[in-house]
């Protein structure tokens, strides 16, 4: 094997359509990039929820002087406190209950809206219900259970599963991956049509070389080897732009996300690393492989 | 050297078939002249000797190897010791007369220094001294020919197939091109040529095998192109 020979003809092949490769790596770096940065979007997005799952828990809402609900008949007394306090501790799902009073929850609701005193003016002491926070064993499964528990309970208002509402949120996180990944998986199959057609153009340019190739009885493998790595070349220096790209994505987009959101969930270096060498992966192999089938089919031995 | 024996190639959708039980039996070192007019089977008896096409029926034998049996990526290894010279000559625009040659070389991967030392002798061989460096472009179209059949020996194969190799040259310049084949001939190559050109045919009074639609028609040593004429 004349290593040198073989790099030649490569060279020359991408040169000869060069704006062809370009098209070719620009293509795959982005559909790679997007296929990264939804790949590190689900990881993100798990991380986050496996952290607030952790936090999470139910809010069982008291009765109050001016609670519509019918159960309620004005403010809780400490009997069904009690009693309330009593069926969510027995419970073996259950692993602890604080008691937040309405004062409590007054402040705490002054304090997260601190910036807008015009909100905080429009609500007094006393309109926010006490209420007990209940912290779960296994966020998400037991939910019904504990909720069905203290639902119609003497004194209860409502129970609010806090699941709920951050669901809401993951749902908008989830069509976001799933866009990115529908984009990504549709930019790829782009990806694999320009290889074809790249090394379909470039078999085409060199017929007379592999004709003569053919001819002296050179191997197939040899005769073949150019146009795979021509491929696969544009796929590298393809995946060397996504890595770039996703490096970026994580430094400047999840980061900022997270100082954003004021969690410490951040991805690791070595889920970045992951993403990068399975983007390397998917790039080399869709391009080699492609490369592969387009010369069984134009480039007769 | 090259065996057929009741070998039939009938190509896809075409009722005719362009050759027809063909029994020929080509001994080593031998030269022979494939004649007959176009469409009787010269190129197609050349295509099946280098296993580019697959025969409908019978057997053919190269250089020892039944071409049936033999496998696809083995095929490489029958073209290494059959050498191709053709009317378009074929050589590669973008390289020089060495480089040309030695391209034969280095797409079967021989080592560096053993084309370093081979393209010369051959280039020589053909009568191409001192023009190494020319592009085939700057060459006469004898001169191309010449460099082509240096490419079609250097690996010293045991057959050299050529197929009209005159008919892109005047007749002056085709006897120079004779000259070679004889010379590539003497070394004990077994050389096949198919032409058109009656007066080489008998000038050199070699082995002449005519087809016709397909068929065998005349199988002479020492023969001349055409009796008729």
């Amino acid at each position: 094997m004349r290593s040198q020979f073989v790099l030649q003809e490569i060279w020359i092949g991408l040169r000869r359509n060069l704006t062809m490769t370009i098209a070719l790596i620009v293509v795959v770096a982005i559909s790679l990039s997007l296929l990264g940065t939804g790949l590190l979007f689900i990881k993100q997005v798990n991380s986050t929820r496996t952290y607030w799952q952790s936090k999470v828990q139910i809010s069982v809402y008291l009765c109050t002087s001016n609670s519509p609900n019918p159960n309620c008949h004005g403010p809780a007394t400490d009997a069904e406190q009690a009693q309330i306090r009593q069926t969510l501790s027995s419970m073996p799902q259950v692993s602890a209950v604080y008691y937040q009073s309405q004062q409590q929850a007054y402040l705490q609701f002054r304090q997260y809206f601190a910036n807008d005193q015009s909100y905080v003016s429009t609500v007094q002491q006393g309109d926010i219900p006490a209420s007990f926070e209940v912290r779960l064993k296994n966020p998400g499964a037991d939910y019904n259970i504990v909720a069905s528990a203290v639902t119609g309970a003497a004194g209860v208002e409502s129970v609010v599963d806090e699941m709920t509402i951050l669901d809401k949120f993951y749902k908008l996180l989830d069509a976001a991956r799933n866009a990115v990944v529908i984009v990504a998986l549709i930019l790829v199959i782009a990806a694999v049509l320009l290889v074809a057609n790249t090394i379909r153009l470039s078999a085409f340019n060199r017929r007379r070389e592999t004709g003569i190739m053919r001819l002296v009885g050179a191997s197939n493998f040899y005769i073949q080897l150019p146009f795979l790595l021509e491929g696969v070349i544009a796929g590298l220096f393809g995946w060397i732009i996504a890595a770039a790209l996703l490096i970026g994505v994580k430094s400047f987009l999840l980061d900022n996300l997270q100082q954003y959101f004021s969690y410490n969930v951040g991805l690791s270096l070595a889920d970045l690393i992951q993403v990068i060498v399975l983007a390397m992966c998917v790039g080399v192999l869709l391009c080699g492989a492609t490369s592969f089938l387009t010369l069984r089919r134009y480039l007769r031995i | 050297m090259i065996n057929f024996d009741s070998v039939t190639k009938v190509y896809p959708n075409q009722s005719r078939a362009a050759l027809e039980s063909v029994n020929l039996a080509v001994n080593k070192g031998e030269f022979v002249f494939l004649v007959g007019p176009s469409g009787s089977g010269k190129s197609t008896f050349l295509r099946l000797i280098l296993k580019e096409e697959r025969p409908t029926d019978g057997r053919i034998h190269v250089a020892g190897k039944d071409l049936a049996r033999l496998t696809n990526w083995k095929v490489p290894h029958l073209r290494r010791r059959i050498g191709c010279v053709f009317q378009d000559f074929r050589l590669l625009p973008s390289k020089n007369v060495y480089q040309n040659v030695a391209f034969a070389l280095e797409v079967i991967g021989k080592p560096r220094r053993f084309i370093r030392r081979v393209v010369p002798e051959v280039i020589d061989l053909v009568g191409l001294e001192g023009k190494h460096d020319r592009m085939p472009d700057e060459l006469s179209g004898g001169e191309q020919q010449r460099v082509a059949m240096a490419r079609a020996f250097v690996n010293r194969p045991m057959i050299l197939l050529a197929d009209e190799p005159t008919g892109n040259i005047d007749p002056a310049t085709s006897i120079g091109i004779m000259k070679v084949l004889d010379r590539i001939n003497r070394t004990g190559t077994t050389v096949v040529m198919a032409t058109h050109d009656a007066a080489i045919v008998d000038s050199m009074r070699k082995r002449v095998i005519e087809l016709e639609y397909g068929k065998v028609v005349r199988d002479q040593s020492r023969g001349v192109y055409g009796q008729a004429y």
